[in-house]
């Protein structure tokens, strides 16, 4: 028999890789000539395509894990690699579908809350290696004058993200993630977020009544007034501490970046 | 018209004859802090192609106070389909962001039409993969403007197809592209063990003047289903014995060479990478010739 040409062998050595019911590919050879020699030596392949790829979506979602135990993580993530393989090769977004692939995991049916935490995971890995740039700081809003705050348009900063969910999702991150004791939890309890990277770290706030659509407004360009009025329909919406909350969080690019970019060129 | 490159000039602004270690974040801050002695620092490329934050924020200082050697693994030069030119455009942007001294890559492939494999997949020496392999090289070089580094595979399989010898088959890669080739000496010893051939006789036939670095790292000790022994190339632990001694056979040949010591998971601490890359440094010192008494020629 012929051998396959590179594209053949390497389309069966692919398949071979990544689905566990298949033979290894035809032609491959041993040192010592031994019949049926290279089942585990090409399961090293094997192992390595699933292990590295699992490890990474662990890396993206160390509260995942940490929720649903490394076990779980592990089946979850091998079928999770098999069905989403990385379509660019480099791995540090990997796993932008997780959250969609949770939603409709039959084992994780009996928690609904995991994709808005997988979504929580998904938006400090963005925020964690977004564009760098300065932000607007609350001083800077201060020295305007009064009157020209109700008019004034805010850009986001490049790190800056919002979630909404309804469930706790900033509380079952933090107790998940070492930064609150973990508690009896009220899973019927919405929590909304806004994760930024001001510096190089990332953070994360749960934001107070009416925050989320405060802010996911001024996000889409309202103006600071706009935004309010919106916001205003929720019940104890305080403009002020929201404001303060997002300006403290870094959550806007300074007013000549954004002058800058408004002006013609 | 492909540029005009010969090995030589792979090697041309080429990293000091010292060693280095592949940097982790984990252990940036006490690098920097310390001020630690070390020839150079390598990074994978494709750790470093997000937009800002953490990464772009410590390789830049490291940038300022080390040599820099960045070492691909995506650009699955073995494959048969088209180099990704979206990866090759953002690597170009990180060799022109960071100026490194050497970029290299793996004679292997790890992308296919289902996506990327994100492993160093084996190839099978013929003309057929020789001719795919030196025109991927080229037109990476062309594309990125300057000469790169190709490193030998470790490997678990072979291919009956395979006609040519893996040195042979990097040698006259070497000589139809310009490219140099790195030295991977516990890939040498990995591969030599699972299949069955003398890692001494593989480094005494390298084509040393062409490589522009060597690579040592650990592996873990398997056997397959006879009980033949099967290395895996894991870079979790120190550099066995054996590789150091395979080392000292490559530098006693080829007089000092940039050296890195790869240490990718199940990461040490700091002190202990460094005394990996100190244990390297040792051997390089004590085959550099004195700075004074230069030899005569007779």
């Amino acid at each position: 028999m012929a051998a396959a040409s590179l594209p053949e062998l390497q389309a069966r050595f692919a398949a071979a890789l990544i689905d566990p019911d298949l033979p290894p590919p035809a032609g491959l050879a041993s040192a010592t000539g031994r019949a049926r020699p290279d089942e585990k030596r090409f399961a090293v392949y094997r192992n390595n395509v699933v292990v590295s790829l699992s490890r990474a979506l662990r890396d993206a979602y160390p509260a995942l894990r940490s929720i649903l135990g490394d076990a779980f993580f592990a089946d979850m993530a091998g079928v999770y690699v098999r069905r989403h393989p990385p379509r660019r090769p480099m791995l540090i977004d990997y796993g932008a579908e997780l959250p969609q692939f949770l939603e409709n995991f039959e084992p994780a049916r009996p928690h609904p809350y995991l994709p808005d935490v997988a979504r929580l995971e998904r938006a400090r890995l963005e925020a964690y290696h977004a564009a760098d740039a300065p932000f607007l700081a609350p001083a800077d809003i201060a020295a305007l004058a009064p009157e020209s705050l109700a008019g004034l348009s805010l850009r986001p900063h490049p790190a800056a993200r919002l979630l909404a969910s309804r469930f706790p999702i900033v509380t079952v991150w933090m107790m998940n993630s070492g930064l609150a004791e973990p508690a009896p939890v009220d899973f019927s309890s919405a929590e909304t977020a806004l994760v930024t990277r001001p510096g190089l770290n990332v953070e994360l706030r749960r934001l107070r009544p009416g925050g989320h659509a405060f802010l996911s407004a001024l996000f889409a360009g309202k103006s600071l007034g706009a935004a309010a009025a919106r916001a205003a329909a929720e019940p104890n919406f305080d403009l002020a501490a929201n404001l303060a909350d997002a300006l403290g969080a870094g959550a806007f690019l300074p007013l000549e970046k954004i002058a800058s970019t408004l002006r013609p060129s | 018209m492909p540029l005009s490159l010969r090995s030589e000039a792979a090697l041309a602004d080429r990293l000091p004859h010292r060693a280095g270690v592949g940097l982790k974040l984990d252990h940036v801050s006490e690098i920097l802090a310390d001020k630690a002695d070390m020839g150079f620092f390598e990074v994978h490329p494709e750790n470093y192609m997000g937009a800002g934050g953490p990464p772009h924020h410590y390789l830049t200082a490291i940038r300022e106070r080390y040599p820099l050697s960045l070492h691909g693994v995506g650009l699955s030069i073995g494959a048969a389909g088209p180099l990704d030119k979206a990866h090759l455009k953002r690597l170009r942007e990180l060799l022109d962001r960071y100026q490194p001294q050497s970029f290299s890559e793996h004679l292997a492939w790890s992308t296919h039409d289902t996506g990327f494999l994100n492993d160093l997949l084996p190839l099978p020496y013929t003309q057929e993969t020789l001719s795919l392999v030196a025109a991927h090289v080229s037109e990476v070089q062309e594309r990125l403007g300057r000469a790169m580094l190709i490193e030998n595979p470790s490997t678990y399989v072979a291919f009956s197809s395979s006609d040519m010898d893996e040195v042979d088959f990097l040698a006259e890669l070497a000589a139809r592209t310009g490219c140099g080739l790195l030295l991977d000496v516990n890939n040498v010893y990995v591969s030599a063990t699972n299949h069955g051939y003398s890692p001494e006789a593989y480094l005494d036939r390298f084509p040393l003047h062409l490589v522009g670095e060597v690579h040592l790292a650990g592996h873990a000790v398997d056997a397959d289903e006879a009980g033949a022994p099967l290395l895996i190339d894991t870079h979790d632990r120190a550099v066995t014995d054996a590789v150091w001694t395979l080392y000292e056979r490559v530098i006693a040949r080829a007089g000092p060479l940039p050296t890195l010591v790869e240490w990718d998971s199940e990461l040490p601490d700091w002190p202990v990478l460094a005394a990996e890359a100190k244990r390297a440094e040792t051997i390089l010192n004590a085959r550099r010739e004195p700075c004074h008494g230069r030899r005569v020629a007779s």
